[in-house]
């Protein structure tokens, strides 16, 4: 099969914290318009990948390419501004603004204007206003939010500021999309629609888009290749079925020795993501 | 109960007579008694209704125009000292301004915010006077004959050579300081406030820039036509009472450049802060994580918002050297920074028009009424009167306690009390509400038919 | 539990006192050292011109010769430094905040102790007192000023800051500047109502203005007397022993183990059963009556003080600690020592080296200069820092 585009490469990614490793010579490699999962236990290292991937730290050796540029050397908002966005595990929106003012601030990137403009209100810096804040209102409803546009921020239920989130995310024009933890606190008919959700975003905007997920059902049921990591490191690599099945995530999760109890059980199983069974969302701090 | 008393004021045409009436009766009692605080609050009041009560913009454009224009220098030029304090307020409003930028819509505490200040100040104190001339000269003698060195109109170009320079020390201080953490950004900007403040007092060898502690005197004023001064007279004579000379005319004039400066300045901070611009600064003051991982420079930003706000610190400076004729390094102490920090924070971080109403307030506190307390304590002490239960009598009260010079414990007091009580400040920030579709829905959180 | 005359004891009061003399030696040798360097490469300069004129000297014999004496200042200026800067860097280790008002523990201090002197004054037990009982009346001063100080840096956590110990960190900050100008005005409205005056001046007793004298330097010509003011001489050895003291709370024993694991991490401390406010309270307590106890020994120095005494050398003393490692208590004593080296040497070398263009009226401006430095490429100083650790 030839090899389809990638969007996403990282080689050999080591990130240290004085003396602990939490990325250890991580390789990765995501196809464009695909949905990738990356799993593993508390403390694995995802969040510190993403963080290295999104440039809000610095790999301290290894190289990141991202469609065909290398990304490593910077900075974050630099990233972005070559599309690619990301969310965060403990929700961070701008509290203090409005919803709409936190998907406007998310396009900061693709507005043409600058101070003078701004100032003398000129023709070209209204339209551009104009163009941001219709966009953001397209955003607001593409991800199931209406009517709070005005709303502080951090006055909208939980499920309201996840899709503030993800809205944000988006108005940055993303080929890539980050989700940290995307479904964590969500019951679950807030969880089947940020599945049909992101769903939309890789077959109707083309967006290629890496998860970092704990709801085992989540990450069985969408994701095209998951990665599993483990004290920094890729323990495994797969399909959905592949990954259930092997014993070294059954017993990353579970424990030495529950490969050989959960095999029985695990096999055949996908779909239905029974070896996630004793593994639940929440807030899990990596 | 009051709730309801005060929103009827605001609807109909209650409004436009009550704000009509404030103003009137407060003109008249200045006009009749200008010495009297309470007169001069009504004053002051009248014309904030025109700003907070809900009138239409050609009203409310018109009872300013009327009372800045008309009202102000008539009172003006019959108690030149209510000039003074508004003068004042207008000054330090376009100060309080910039520092919101800073502190307000970035989050960056800036305690020498002075420094730029002093800058203009001492821009044109230099250029517009004889200074440039007296570099080789013992500090403080000046030879007979020395010229200015520069014609006394060039002050209009200072003015904006003076957002500039400030500007461009803004970009050079905060280009170093900007990464470093909050707290330590503040003491930092504190040393560098006084080392402006020492390098300007010390100066004056070997060569004499700044003339040292002694100041710089006299600074040119802009000329003035005695065409002007006796249009003035034509007009507004037969209100003012008398004819009011020259000099006291330069006082109108300055006022009026500084309505004008902080008009300005309320515009450009209002357009930047309903600007890309202006959200990504509220976003960096939020969470500059965050803001940096949706595409902002942080660090740019930051940068941006300290040279915006030196700018106009650097305008009102060149003002205040022409308005005072004399700069010294003492008018620029840390007081001096912590007076419109008080401000800032009183009338509400990163609101415009708490930040003015701010500058008012402390404004009249500083001026007026701590000069009254001492006024009234100076009589006490020539009277017999005594305090009955301790015995103890006014006269025998030091003269070292005199309130007017008591401004520390007043900002301190406001300063501990606001951050307990009221962080957010008097009038706080409020976000804009945009007009949106769907915004009259009555659902609140997410619609589920995607 | 508790070793008492044991040599854990005995190792808690020698270890600081041998971490002293080598930073005093060290920061002395070598500011001596770069100070001889420039003297030698400014040979034949027209500063070397200039004190040939005037003094009959050659540059390098006029910094040998003043060295001395510029040590010694430096070591007197720098134990003060070193005591104001720990009360910063203990406040900054519990709570991760500036105590801007610092200064005004300070002030508050030097005040106390001035005044009660000026009583005593007053009641004529100190004209003509014997060097012994002046010393008495010293540490009765000291002691003044340490109860003083120390009840206002708690009265002042209690009021002003515990309430915003949960608020982002320049809520605090500007607090604290609060409370720092309020004080600065309540000192001058206290002095104002009871004696009318702005300045104080410490009234002279006992032997302090005498010279002791040390040693006599050889040059060509007549041979130098170097000597030391004993209050000098006092000023470093009440310093060192407040130095030392602290660090035996702080290392050897429970509430200085408190004190630590507060610093470290506060929740955790809480969890473990220790009374979190109460070790705040007490960090505050020490802190200020350090910052107490430099004001009546900067008055001593000094002789003259003014309510807004605290500002300058408060800034000093910050700038001390976070040259050393803000958080860290060794870190606060080399800071202070190497500033206050550096101020002496400045206050005395500038004037010289550059003919007269910059004097030591800059010297300020260098400890400020300092602070913008470090702050900006080493802002955890030359010890690093210890703060909490966050996850």
């Amino acid at each position: 099969m030839p090899e389809a585009e990638l969007i996403l490469e990282a080689a050999g990614v080591v990130k240290r914290f004085g003396g602990l490793v939490a990325v250890d010579r991580m390789d990765f490699r995501m196809e464009k318009g695909r949905i990738y999962s990356i799993i593993g236990p508390n403390g694995a290292g995802k969040t510190t990948f993403f963080n290295t991937i999104s440039g809000l730290y610095k790999a301290e050796e290894g190289r990141i390419v991202f469609n065909g540029v290398e990304i490593q050397t910077l900075t974050a908002d630099r990233i972005t501004a070559l599309h690619v966005a990301r969310t965060f595990q403990n929700i961070r929106l701008f509290g203090g603004m409005t919803v709409i003012e936190n998907i406007l601030v998310g396009g900061y990137t693709r507005l043409k204007q600058n101070a003078v403009q701004a100032v003398l209100r000129t023709r070209g810096f209204m339209e551009q206003e104009k163009r941001a804040e219709k966009r953001a209102e397209e955003l607001m409803e593409y991800v199931g939010l209406r009517g709070v546009g005005n709303e502080l921020a951090a006055s909208l239920p939980y499920g309201g500021q996840r899709r503030v989130e993800v809205a944000r995310a988006l108005a940055s024009d993303p080929w890539l999309l980050l989700l940290d933890e995307p479904t964590a606190g969500m019951n679950p008919a807030e969880t089947e629609d940020a599945m049909h959700l992101f769903r939309r975003l890789r077959d109707e905007l083309g967006i290629s888009i890496l998860l970092i997920e704990h709801d085992m059902n989540v990450v069985m049921n969408i994701s095209e290749r998951i990665t599993v990591m483990d004290y920094g490191e890729k323990i495994a690599e797969g399909s959905p079925a592949e990954i259930a099945a092997d014993a070294r995530v059954i017993e990353a999760y579970l424990g030495r020795g529950a490969a050989g109890e959960a095999a029985g059980g695990a096999a055949g199983e996908a779909a239905g993501g029974a070896a996630g069974g004793a593994v639940e969302s929440g807030d899990a701090a990596v | 109960m009051a709730r309801r008393f005060l929103a009827s004021c605001n609807r109909g045409a209650t409004p436009y007579w009550l704000t009509g009436a404030f103003i009137a009766a407060g003109f008249v009692f200045v006009y009749v008694s200008p010495r009297s605080i309470p007169a001069f609050l009504i004053f002051v009041g009248g014309a904030s209704l025109a700003y907070f009560l809900r009138l239409k913009k050609p009203a409310r454009l018109a009872f300013a125009v009327v009372v800045a224009v008309v009202l102000v220098p008539i009172l003006g030029a019959r108690n030149i000292f209510y000039l003074e304090v508004i003068f004042q307020i207008a000054v330090f409003s376009a100060l309080a301004l910039g520092l919101n930028i800073v502190v307000g819509f970035s989050g960056l505490l800036n305690f020498g915010y002075m420094a730029f200040y002093a800058v203009g100040a001492y821009l044109w104190g230099f250029f517009g006077s004889q200074q440039p001339f007296l570099l080789h000269a013992i500090p403080g003698t000046v030879p007979p004959g020395t010229p200015f060195f520069l014609a006394p109109d060039w002050f209009y170009l200072f003015v904006f050579l003076g957002i500039i320079v400030a500007a461009i020390v803004g970009l050079i201080l905060g280009l170093p300081v900007l990464r470093v953490r909050g707290d330590y950004l503040a003491i930092i900007t504190l040393a560098f406030g006084e080392i402006v403040r020492q390098l300007l007092n010390n100066l004056d060898k070997p060569l004499n820039f700044t003339n040292g502690p002694q100041g710089i005197t006299p600074i040119q004023k802009p000329t003035l036509t005695p065409e002007v001064v006796a249009f003035f007279n034509r007009i507004f004579g037969p209100l003012v009472g008398r004819p009011v000379t020259s000099s006291q005319f330069y006082d109108i004039l300055f006022y009026l450049i500084a309505v004008l400066v902080v008009i300005l300045v309320v515009i450009v901070t209002f357009r930047l802060d309903d600007s890309g611009i202006g959200r990504a600064w509220t976003a960096v003051r939020e969470d500059e994580l965050a803001a940096t991982a949706m595409g902002i420079p942080a660090n740019r930003l930051k940068l941006s918002a300290f040279a915006v706000g030196a700018s106009f610190a650097g305008a009102m400076g060149v003002l205040f050297a022409a308005s005072r004729t004399f700069v010294s390094p003492e008018s620029f102490t840390f007081l001096a920074s912590v007076n419109v920090l008080t401000m800032v924070i009183l009338g509400g971080i990163g609101s415009i028009p708490g930040v003015i109403i701010g500058a008012v307030v402390v404004t009249i506190l500083n001026l007026q009424i701590l000069q009254s307390i001492s006024l009234w304590l100076a009589q006490l002490r020539q009277s017999d009167a005594f305090i009955p239960i301790i015995n103890f009598h006014w006269k025998d009260l030091s003269n070292q306690l005199d309130p007017s010079k008591y401004q520390r414990l007043v900002f301190g007091i406001i300063l501990v009390l606001m951050m307990i009580y009221r962080p957010a400040g008097i009038l706080p920030a409020a976000r804009r509400k945009r007009e949106l579709k769907g915004h009259d829905d009555e659902t609140t959180g997410e619609n589920n038919d995607a | 539990m508790r070793k008492i005359l044991g040599s854990d004891a005995l190792r808690e009061i020698l270890l600081p006192l041998g971490r002293m003399a080598v930073f005093v030696v060290g920061a002395g040798a070598l500011f001596s050292a770069l100070m001889f360097i420039l003297a030698l490469v400014a040979q034949g300069s027209g500063a070397d011109k200039l004190l040939h004129d005037t003094q009959n000297i050659g540059i390098v014999a006029y910094t040998l010769s003043s060295l001395p004496q510029v040590l010694i200042d430096g070591v007197t200026l720098g134990f003060v430094y070193a005591a104001i800067a720990l009360g910063y860097t203990m406040v900054y280790g519990v709570l991760e905040f500036i105590n801007f008002a610092h200064s005004e523990i300070f002030a508050v201090g030097a005040f106390a102790g001035v005044e009660f002197l000026i009583l005593m004054d007053k009641l004529g037990v100190l004209a003509g007192a014997s060097p012994l009982i002046s010393y008495m009346y010293l540490a009765f001063a000291l002691a003044v000023a340490m109860i003083a100080s120390g009840l206002i840096a708690m009265l002042m956590e209690r009021t002003a800051y515990r309430p915003l110990r949960d608020a982002p960190r320049l809520v605090p900050l500007i607090s604290a500047i609060g409370v720092s100008f309020a004080l600065q005005d309540i000192i001058r409205l206290v002095e104002s109502l009871t004696t009318g005056q702005f300045y104080r001046v410490i009234p002279t007793f006992g032997n302090f203005d005498e010279r002791v004298p040390l040693f006599s330097l050889p040059t060509g010509g007549a041979p130098i007397a170097v000597n030391i003011q004993v209050k000098s001489l006092v000023v470093i050895v009440a310093a060192v022993l407040m130095l030392v003291g602290l660090s035996y709370i702080v290392n050897a024993t429970r509430i200085g183990k408190a004190i630590r694991s507060v610093a470290q991490d506060r929740t955790t401390a809480a969890l473990m059963g220790i009374g979190v406010n109460g070790v705040i309270s007490f960090t505050f307590l020490i802190g200020g009556a350090l910052g107490g106890a430099a004001g009546v020994l900067y008055a001593l120095k000094f002789t003259r003080i003014d309510p807004f005494v605290g500002f300058i050398p408060g800034m000093k003393a910050f700038t001390a600690a976070v040259l050393g490692g803000i958080g860290n208590i060794t870190g606060a004593l080399l800071g202070g020592i190497v500033l206050g080296m550096l101020e002496s040497f400045a206050g005395a070398y500038l004037g010289t080296f550059t003919m007269g263009r910059f004097g030591s009226e800059y010297k300020d401006i260098i400890a400020f200069l300092v602070l913008i430095v470090v702050i900006i490429f080493k802002p955890s100083g030359l010890l690093g820092e210890q703060v909490s650790q966050k996850a």
